[in-house]
């Protein structure tokens, strides 16, 4: 099963690699991940995308919670969340395609943020399935290129990751999945 | 005032306490050096390999409870302590370890010894800093030690950019760490402990199985009260000998590849296991998928990590193991009903009783050969058990896993999770430095000892009187056991020279060397080694065709044991 991670660490240099390295040194992959600075610019808050059975997926968040810089890892598919991606899309543009692209673009809510002789650069935001559809549909038309960003995600309500139950007081149970947030 | 990064350095060492430090110098970490020298608070110990001084700082550690300091340079001299690292990363020893490094603006630029021991090191440090500035150095070095030492213990690396080092800086330690990711648990649950309790109560063939982290965490006292209030069966792992005594009345020896017969029949047909401080490694397991199948878990460990990681565990704890077995010790006092169990659970105990009796430890010995069991034997005899024993890898390792018997906890040395050769020599180093009146002995094999054989220098220089004794069998014995048993005994690659001439090495070295090749010699052999007052180099001859038994083959499960 697929799950989404949201982890807040030292926004320091090597973090990256370390969690990185977590993930290839134990042999877990990773779908998408990614990181920038949060409101306090100590912190850098990372959502990782990887999948993997209970066990797997246990190991996963301990290990992570692990690592020192490390502050706080949350698994947001045991809550009730919202996340998004946002992919640019460069496609082939010519008077044929023109009107059926821009129609697309508007169905799906996106933007065309570049446009030459040949072609458009369209930006969509969504959840993953949007974002597949519209690929999909852009597909026939000819796309050139793709840049996904990967997920992003934060739980609904009024609850901050950082006031998220802290896993490392909750693990003596050792139930770790149980716990969401 | 105003003090450079060489002199904050030295000094937060000293307001730390450390005293001893294993190291190699160069030019990148030639300011420190300057520091050190007539610096009568530090003593440093010029190691003559950089990886022997992280195996002496690890050996130090292992034996006294301290963290292990190291100081090399950088590039070569960094890289060369990736071994002891991983070693002592694989079985969570506290050690510190200082690499020097390029001059900050150089980094990246393929300058001269540079190396990315940071990123190099990553994955077998518990953490690692490069300092950029000098204001973060003392810092950074209290919590070095602190992450180092506490927790599930493990190496940890700072390297040290030499402008950093020579940079102008204020020596300000704070007050208080405040690391926001790094938060320990050492309290144990107590709704996890009762129940843990009752799961007990509801068995019938308990097993204790108990590893390092028994050790590493001053629980043996703890461990032994708690086995015998119930009298549960104990089993130790490698990294676990110690924890409980050897000759305490429920040991039944050590579990796995090598261990007792007993002792895997035990955990394999128990139907609970009560895990504390241990790992539950393949080698100790076999074949995961057979491994005690009827069997319920709990288990105690301070890392998370270590739980559910190999096996399914029905009751976790995670904590200090101290802490947990306190809390289990009370619970069990509380219930009044310690004694009823220890009587429903005798039959179990007769039962491994008679395995014990069927197939204990043991070995054929001879009147014209040396057999390796028999030497250990004789240096557990000679020594009335009153040794830290060291070694290093291979049968050696095994032979005094199984034949010395440890009572007491951080009295044997051993690299268990690397499986390290080379290790045991200058870890002995260390374990003598930390215990400069004990008796010190290496139990080596004729390869491993090859491995670290330039530390001999060190060893006569400060006048370390460690013991080394050779099981020399013209062979990479244990590689040759494996050939023995599944590669038709093609000994590819595992016969060994009969040189060097250990008995005239050591002199060379102006250290006493003696040789046995009958049993006859070997007790006089022992003794006159233990009455030298400086480091000795025993060379015995023993059948180059001795096996170590039991054994469990790689992958198959505890049971189908191969014996004596
Ligand atoms: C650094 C290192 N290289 C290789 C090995 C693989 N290995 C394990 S045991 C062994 C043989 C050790 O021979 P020796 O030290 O003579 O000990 P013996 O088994 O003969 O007692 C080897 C090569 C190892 N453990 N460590």
């Amino acid at each position: 099963m697929r799950h989404t991670i949201s982890v807040l660490v030292e926004n320091e240099f090597g973090v990256l690699s370390r969690v990185a390295g977590l993930f290839s040194g134990r042999g877990f992959n990773i779908e998408s991940l990614c990181v920038a600075e949060t409101l306090d610019p100590t912190v850098s808050r990372m959502t990782i995308v990887t999948s993997g059975n209970e066990q797997i997926m246990e190991q996963i968040l301990k290990q992570l919670n692990k690592l020192v810089c490390v502050i706080k890892v949350v698994d947001m598919t045991r809550s009730d969340y919202v996340e998004r991606e946002l992919v640019l899309i460069k496609v082939t543009a010519d008077e044929k395609t023109k009107p059926e692209i821009l129609r697309l673009v508007d169905i799906f809510r996106g933007k065309i943020v570049d446009v030459s002789a040949e072609s458009y650069t369209i930006e969509v935001t969504g959840d993953e399935g949007k974002i597949n559809a519209i690929i999909e549909l852009m597909r026939p038309l000819g796309i050139r290129e793709i840049a996904r960003t990967g997920k992003i995600a934060m739980t609904r309500g009024p609850r901050t990751l950082k006031e998220a139950k802290k896993i490392k007081q909750g693990v003596e149970n050792g139930d770790l999945l149980r716990q969401g947030l | 005032m105003k003090m450079t990064g060489a002199e904050i350095f030295v000094r937060s060492l000293i307001d730390l306490g450390v005293d001893t430090i294993f190291g190699y110098p160069g030019g990148a970490v030639i300011n420190i050096y300057d520091q050190l020298f007539n610096n009568t608070s530090i003593r440093h110990y010029l190691v003559r390999h950089e990886q022997a001084a992280v195996h002496a700082a690890d050996g130090y550690a292992r034996t006294s409870g301290k963290t292990g300091v190291v100081l090399v340079t950088s590039g070569p001299g960094a890289t060369n302590t990736v071994t002891g690292i991983a070693t002592a990363y694989m079985d969570s020893i506290p050690v510190v370890v200082f690499t020097g490094q390029v001059p900050t603006l150089m980094i990246g630029n393929d300058a001269f010894q540079e190396a990315d021991i940071v990123g190099i090191t990553r994955p077998c440090t518990k953490h690692n800093y490069l300092v950029k500035d000098v204001r973060d150095l003392a810092r950074i070095i209290r919590e070095a030690f602190h992450i180092a030492s506490t927790g599930r213990p493990g190496p940890v690396l700072v390297d040290l950019p030499k402008d950093v080092i020579t940079a102008q800086g204020v020596y300000n330690p704070p007050k208080q760490l405040s690391l926001r990711g790094y938060k320990p648990t050492y309290k144990g649950h107590m709704g996890q402990v009762k129940k843990a309790v009752e799961l007990i109560y509801r068995s019938r063939r308990p097993v204790i199985y108990a590893g390092g982290g028994v050790i590493l965490g001053d629980g043996a006292k703890y461990l032994t009260e708690f086995a015998d209030l119930l009298n549960i069966p104990v089993t130790l792992t490698l990294m676990g000998l110690g924890g409980y005594p050897a000759s305490g009345r429920n040991f039944v020896g050590m579990l796995g590849m090598h261990g007792t017969y007993a002792a895997n029949m035990a955990i394999s047909n128990s139907d609970l296991i009560i895990a504390i401080g241990a790992r539950f490694d393949d080698r100790v397991t076999g074949k995961v998928d057979e491994f005690a199948p009827e069997a319920k878990i709990i288990h105690v460990d301070i890392d998370p990590t270590s739980i559910k990681k190999n096996v399914k565990v029905d009751i976790p704890i995670v904590g200090d193991v101290k802490d947990v077995l306190k809390k289990l010790i009370k619970t069990v006092k509380d219930s009044g009903e310690a004694e009823k169990y220890s009587r429903k659970i005798a039959p179990w105990r007769a039962q491994i009783e008679k395995w014990d009796k069927d197939h204990p430890l043991k070995y054929k010995n001879s009147k014209t050969k040396i057999k390796p069991q028999f030497v250990v034997e004789k240096i557990y005899e000679v020594t009335g058990g009153d040794a830290i024993i060291t070694t290093e890898v291979g049968q050696n390792q095994m032979w005094a896993a199984q034949f010395f018997k440890f009572d007491k906890p951080r009295r044997f040395v051993t690299s268990g999770g690397l499986g390290t050769m080379g290790y045991g020599f200058p870890a002995a180093l260390g374990a003598q430095i930390a215990n400069p009146g004990a008796l010190v002995i290496d139990i080596a094999g004729d390869g491993s000892i090859q491995m670290n054989i330039q530390e001999l220098a060190t060893a006569v220089q400060y006048k370390l009187p460690v013991k080394v004794a050779i099981l020399n069998n013209g062979s990479l014995g244990m590689v040759r056991q494996w050939q023995d048993l599944f590669f038709e005994g093609k000994y590819s690659q595992t016969c060994l020279p009969s040189y060097p001439d250990f008995v005239a090495l050591a002199k060379s070295y102006g250290a006493l060397g003696l040789r046995a090749t009958k049993p006859s010699q070997v007790e006089e052999v022992i003794r006159k080694a233990i009455e030298h007052p400086g480091l000795v180099l025993m060379d015995f001859a023993i059948d180059p065709f001795e096996m170590v038994y039991p054994m469990v083959p790689a992958g198959a499960p505890l049971t189908k044991m191969l014996l004596v």
